[in-house]
């Protein structure tokens, strides 16, 4: 079995800015890596590239999920195979009610997979358990997707699309900011209950205290657009007592 | 149609005068003022059927005959400043049309500013005159602009060189004195702002004497690259006036038009700025707030045109209408094809107060680029009942409490005028029309 | 009900060309020479066996017409008009027409079940009656004998001017005058059939009543006159859907509907419209120039508008209300769809006249391609109306950066009791919208169709069951190829 994801020297910028220079990094099946790191060291970059929104430039290096070329297809094709973004500012879409955006979703991910689509009622039956578990209410997929929805409602929101569409590789962008610790429980055995052996998981953020809940296997400093330093869970506690001060100051 | 007798009259007087108009031996001058009147003869007054025109009909203009005004003087000691230092700040008075005092305070006269009337200028320096005399403006379609180019003697010329700042307020005060005959007068005034200079400009019509005249102006802005621009305008023309002031405001590159009318007088006005945001990162603010009654009628007309990248416009309109009033307000924001990433945003607000009062307004967006944001609102009604109620209930008697809501209502777009200690005359000015407002309506 | 991504999908795999009504069908036709002429309103007249009066009106109208102006203020251009160029009666050729169905042309009834509007009942959707206009002249009206039960007319307008006279000549013409404009004002000379509804007296229409046009001849311009009473407490949901050809020449739809709803009595009219937009250059499509109004006459009554716009090369449309009863209510929803090289001013008048009237506009417009897109709206306040109240929102949607929409809005009032609010935004389409879509598996194009639905869904809404899902798979269609 191979990587799940292989990041090579990997060089981005954005509006002719170089914000990633030359990551490295490496993740298995089943593990639960983080990326922690100072505003501003392009932790969000790392999880746009990944996913391929428009206006992130690879100006050098390789991505390779599951042994394939990530950076040649197109965001939906990414989305099918299994990489999901959980977003640090879920996009409100005036109109369009929650669960239709579910489904339309997960057919089209079902469909690229060449599975057939869910028909209404079994799609129902999909939701009615899966916001059960999460503790979302019934209310909160009639509304339009995201709009009005208290920040936590729209973390929470992130989780319920993850759990329905079921990723392989899901990056989670600052999914603990502005959360109180009812929420970020929610969203962390929300996270957890994913966890398996088949599936990988990227969570990105600035405080440890995610990661009290979602145990990483591995941590990883990302400062100045680089890796700055890995260890194990431990160098999140090393962290918070520390702060990022001295990273700034070795790359600058 | 109108009739065309009206027309045939003013070209008349323009044969007449064209000998003695100043700059009569300038060709470029008088080129441009022959192009104006035949435009003026052209396109007419303008008429109904033209939608720029659609609710305003000049018809004093049709009906009275205005002669040309003659020089005339008044006694300065009893004109109304609005400034706080009462007459301290550079002021420049106009009577009819005609310079008569230019003041300026002394040793705040910096060097590279240049104020005083259009028609020394014309005397002093044609040229630098006629750099910009006639260019600014695009008054293709505006038959009374035309006018005013043909017929224009005297009016406002301010010039900052680059980078200069002028730090106090310049007091223009526009004097229309009423005589036995109707009179006509065509102000003409140009203001250039070389790039990264500032200054402020009040400007201030007032009406003496109880007749009718017509104060037709015109005006022309150039706001050089990151030059700021702060622009009031008091109108409060006497009861029989027909007051029409067209504006052209050219910006350059990041440079800023802040503008504010309050509109209190004449019996007829036309209000008309047009905004070109030329370079990239010019930004307008065209506010205003209009008070009207008996049978007069006021008309705001604005187009801001963004014709660059990341240019931006705000503009918010309010106005009371009492009486046998009407009010008009038309503003249109265009956004041309490659003005990307700007933004736009309007508000009409009307006040009717009585049910003979009528208010016609057209907001309108005309949008050529995508990459913009964009929005329009206009709201017309009567005061809010509940808040009358709230007033009443705590003991404030209806009349108190109308004048404070109406007050409330125009106040929020004196908060939008930059220049230091105006807001306070404003406001008395807003104050002293709702408490005759409400002590006509209690006789 | 949600849009369905899959059916947009399979309708593009389906047909191989965008527009997927543009086929001809082969049917012989009684066509009247070419050109316009007293002669021909005449023949027109007679052909359908009219009454003098109606001969003397269409007369009055078509020498009005020749002189009068065309409608300048729109925002939209096209060469001159060659009325002399088209033809102005085409039927479809019997001797007399069909007592039913059985002696209906197959052809056509084909042609009518490949629009997906079968006529025969017992294959028709339960709960709406049809009246299929091809070219100029009703072909086919469904569930006339259950209506029939029920005091409700729905017919042709030809029957109605021979079996229902005195309701025509009460009513024709009493909302849209025949000088009310250029286009109103030919087709008061040239109209050769629409359909016509009265609604009795306390009567609630059992089903949804729809007419389905459409311009099948080369050359042909479709002048139908719709008219509608709705007596004292009675209610109608009228639905109208429109499709032609693909021809390369521009083809003149000018038509009126007139609305006339009575105390208590309500009206909701419903279009979706689809009429060949021509092609990405431009060339061919149909000129969409038509008057509808209604007039709220009765206390409480209610007129309401709902649209969908899509087709046409030129749209020249504003569904108005008159609202004179006191407390009556006008609406108006709309969204508007242009791409490629169409042109639409559209939008409505509210005119309130009576005490406590109130009105409601919302209108969504979406602009692609190198389109033209204009909202042209008035409110008018009389000084009598009371208490009236408006409120209009309008949203404008831009997806590229050659195409351009206005609003015109237009709001005059008179009254100081009345409240009138008019808000409108200009936005491009959310490039943050449409990536966190992709980013969920969605296709660029669905992901278009889904921000863009979601954008009209306050109209949509409106719209009867049937008609929501064909619109919003429309939405999809029509902004097809418009995001790179």
């Amino acid at each position: 079995m191979g990587y799940m994801l292989e990041i090579k020297n990997l060089h981005a910028s954005v509006d002719g800015k170089a914000i990633l220079k030359g990551i490295d990094l490496t993740i298995g099946p089943g593990e639960v890596h983080a990326i922690m790191g100072p505003n501003g060291s392009g932790k969000s970059t790392l999880a746009y590239v990944l996913t391929g929104r428009e206006g992130y430039e690879v100006t050098e290096g390789q991505v390779l999920y599951q042994g394939r070329d990530l950076l040649a297809m197109s965001p939906e094709e990414r989305a099918g195979e299994g990489v999901f973004l959980a977003f640090q500012y879920p996009v409100e879409i005036p109109g369009v009610p929650n669960t239709t955006f579910l489904k339309e979703a997960l057919n089209a991910q079902r469909k690229h997979r060449g599975e057939t689509p869910l028909d209404a009622m079994e799609f129902i039956k999909l939701i009615r358990r899966t916001i059960k578990d999460l503790g979302i209410s019934d209310e909160l997929l009639k509304r339009p997707v995201n709009v009005g929805f208290s920040g936590g409602e729209k973390k929470r929101n992130e989780i319920l699309q993850m759990a329905i569409l079921k990723p392989t590789l899901a990056v989670l962008d600052e999914t603990d900011s502005g959360l109180d610790i009812d929420a970020l429980k929610t969203v962390a055995d929300g996270v957890n209950a994913l966890r398996t052996p088949e599936r990988s998981i990227l969570v990105i953020t600035h405080y440890q205290r995610l990661l009290d809940y979602i145990v990483p296997d591995r941590v990883h400093v990302l400062a100045q657009g680089r890796i700055a330093r890995s260890g194990g869970k431990e160098l999140a506690l090393e962290l918070e007592r520390t702060g990022y001060a001295a990273f700034a100051d070795a790359a600058a | 149609m109108p009739d065309s007798a009206p027309v045939q009259s003013f070209v008349e007087q323009f044969d007449a005068l064209r000998g003695e108009l100043p700059g009569a031996a300038l060709p470029w001058l008088c080129d441009l003022r022959a192009a104006g009147i035949e435009r003026f003869a052209s396109l007419g007054l303008p008429a109904p059927g033209v939608e720029a025109w659609k609710y305003t009909r000049l018809r004093p203009l049709e009906t009275t005959d205005f002669l040309p005004a003659t020089a005339h003087t008044v006694n300065i000691d009893h004109l109304p400043t609005l400034l706080p230092q009462g007459g301290i700040d550079h002021r420049v008075i106009f009577v009819n049309g005609r310079l008569m005092q230019c003041l300026a305070m002394p040793g705040e006269r910096p060097e590279g500013v240049e104020l005083g009337g259009l028609a020394d200028a014309l005397r002093r320096d044609p040229e630098a005159v006629g750099e910009h005399l006639g260019r600014i403006g695009a008054p293709d379609g505006q038959a009374l602009l035309a006018l005013n180019t043909a017929m224009m003697r005297d009016g406002l010329m301010l010039r900052v060189k680059r980078g200069v700042s002028v730090a106090l307020p310049i007091e223009v005060v526009y004097v229309g004195a009423a005589g036995p005959q109707p009179l006509a007068f065509h102000p003409r005034n140009l203001i250039v702002l070389e790039p990264g200079s500032r200054a402020t400009v009040v400007e201030h019509h007032i009406g003496l004497g109880a007749g009718a005249y017509f104060a037709n102006s015109g005006t022309e802005i150039r706001i050089g690259e990151g030059a700021e621009l702060h622009h009031y305008k008091i109108q409060d023309e006497g009861a029989e006036a027909v007051h029409v002031a067209t504006q052209h405001v050219h910006l350059e590159a990041n440079a800023l038009y802040d503008a504010f009318t309050l509109t209190t007088g004449a019996r007829l006005s036309r209000h008309e700025v047009s905004v070109r945001l030329t370079g990239p990162g010019a930004e307008c603010h065209l506010n205003g707030a209009y008070m009207v009654r008996g049978k007069q009628h006021c008309d705001t007309t604005t187009t801001i045109e963004h014709m660059a990248p990341r240019t931006s416009c705000r503009e918010i309109f309010k106005g009371v209408i009492d009486e046998q009033a009407r009010a008009v307000f038309q503003g249109r924001i265009v956004i041309h094809r490659g003005a990307q990433q700007s933004n736009g945003h309007q508000l009409s607000k009307a006040l009717l107060l009585s049910n003979r009062a009528e208010i016609d307004t057209k907001p309108e967006l005309e949008i050529y680029a995508d990459d913009v944001k964009c929005s329009h609102g206009a709201t017309v009604g009567d005061l809010d009942r509940d808040a009358l109620f709230y007033l009443r209930a705590r003991g404030i008697p209806e009349a108190a409490a109308r004048a404070i809501l109406i007050e409330a209502f125009l106040a929020d777009t004196i908060n939008e005028v930059a220049a230091e200690g105006l807001c306070p005359a404003l406001m008395a000015s807003i104050g002293h029309w709702v408490s005759s407002a409400t002590r006509r309506a209690a006789s | 009900m949600a849009v369905s991504i899959d059916t947009v999908r399979q309708v593009k795999e389906v047909t191989e060309q965008t527009y997927k009504y543009g086929f001809v069908t082969d049917i012989e036709a009684d066509t009247a020479p070419k050109g316009l002429s007293e002669d021909i309103v005449r023949f027109i007249s007679a052909k359908k066996e009219e009454p003098e009066w109606l001969l003397d009106w269409r007369l009055k109208a078509y020498r009005h017409w020749l002189n009068m102006p065309e409608p300048a203020w729109a925002n939209v251009t096209f060469p001159p008009i060659d009325y002399q160029d088209a033809y102005y009666y085409s039927a479809p050729k019997s001797s007399d027409g069909p007592k039913s169905l059985d002696e209906v042309d197959p052809e056509l009834l084909r042609t009518y079940e490949k629009l997906g509007i079968p006529l025969r009942e017992q294959e028709a959707l339960a709960g709406v009656a049809v009246d299929a206009i091809f070219d100029s002249v009703s072909v086919a009206t469904t569930f006339k004998g259950k209506l029939e039960k029920q005091g409700v007319i729905f017919c042709s307008m030809s029957e109605a001017i021979r079996e229902h006279p005195e309701l025509v000549r009460k009513y024709l013409g009493s909302v849209v005058p025949a000088r009310d404009n250029k286009h109103a004002c030919l087709n008061s000379a040239v109209f050769t059939d629409g359909s016509f509804v009265y609604l009795p007296k306390g009567v609630r229409c059992p089903m949804e009543l729809s007419t389905y046009f459409r311009i099948n001849a080369a050359n042909t311009g479709q002048f139908e006159r719709t008219l509608i009473i709705a007596d004292a407490g009675s209610y109608v949901s009228y639905l109208e859907g429109c499709t032609a050809p693909m021809r390369d020449e521009v083809q003149l739809h000018a038509a009126v509907v007139e609305l006339i709803a009575l105390d208590d009595a309500e009206i909701k009219y419903s279009t979706v419209q689809n009429w060949y937009p021509g092609d990405k250059d431009g060339k061919g499509g149909i000129y969409n120039f038509v008057t509808k109004r209604g007039a709220c006459r009765g206390r409480n009554s209610k007129i309401s508008w709902t649209q969908v716009e899509t087709g046409s090369a030129i749209t020249w449309k504003y569904p108005s209300c008159i609202l004179q009863g006191d407390n009556s209510v006008g609406e108006f929803y709309s969204v508007a769809i242009t791409n490629n090289m169409q042109q639409a001013d559209t939008g409505t008048k509210m005119i309130h006249i009576g005490k406590n009237t109130r009105s409601r506009i919302v209108s969504k417009g979406i602009s692609a391609g190198r389109a033209q897109q204009t909202y042209r709206g008035l409110v008018r306040i009389s000084a009598k109306a009371e208490n009236a109240r408006n409120h209009t929102q309008c949203d404008s949607l831009l997806i590229g950066d050659r195409c351009s929409a206005h609003t015109v809005p237009y709001i005059e009032s008179k009254n100081r009791s009345a409240i009138v609010e008019h808000e409108a935004t200009t936005s491009k389409i959310s490039e943050d919208q449409l990536f966190y879509c992709r980013q969920r598996g969605l296709s660029q194009e669905d992901a278009v169709a889904l921000v863009v639905n979601g954008f009209c869904r306050e109209v949509l809404q409106q719209l009867p069951m049937e008609f929501a899902v064909e619109a919003q798979k429309l939405v999809g269609i029509s902004l097809e190829g418009s995001v790179g």
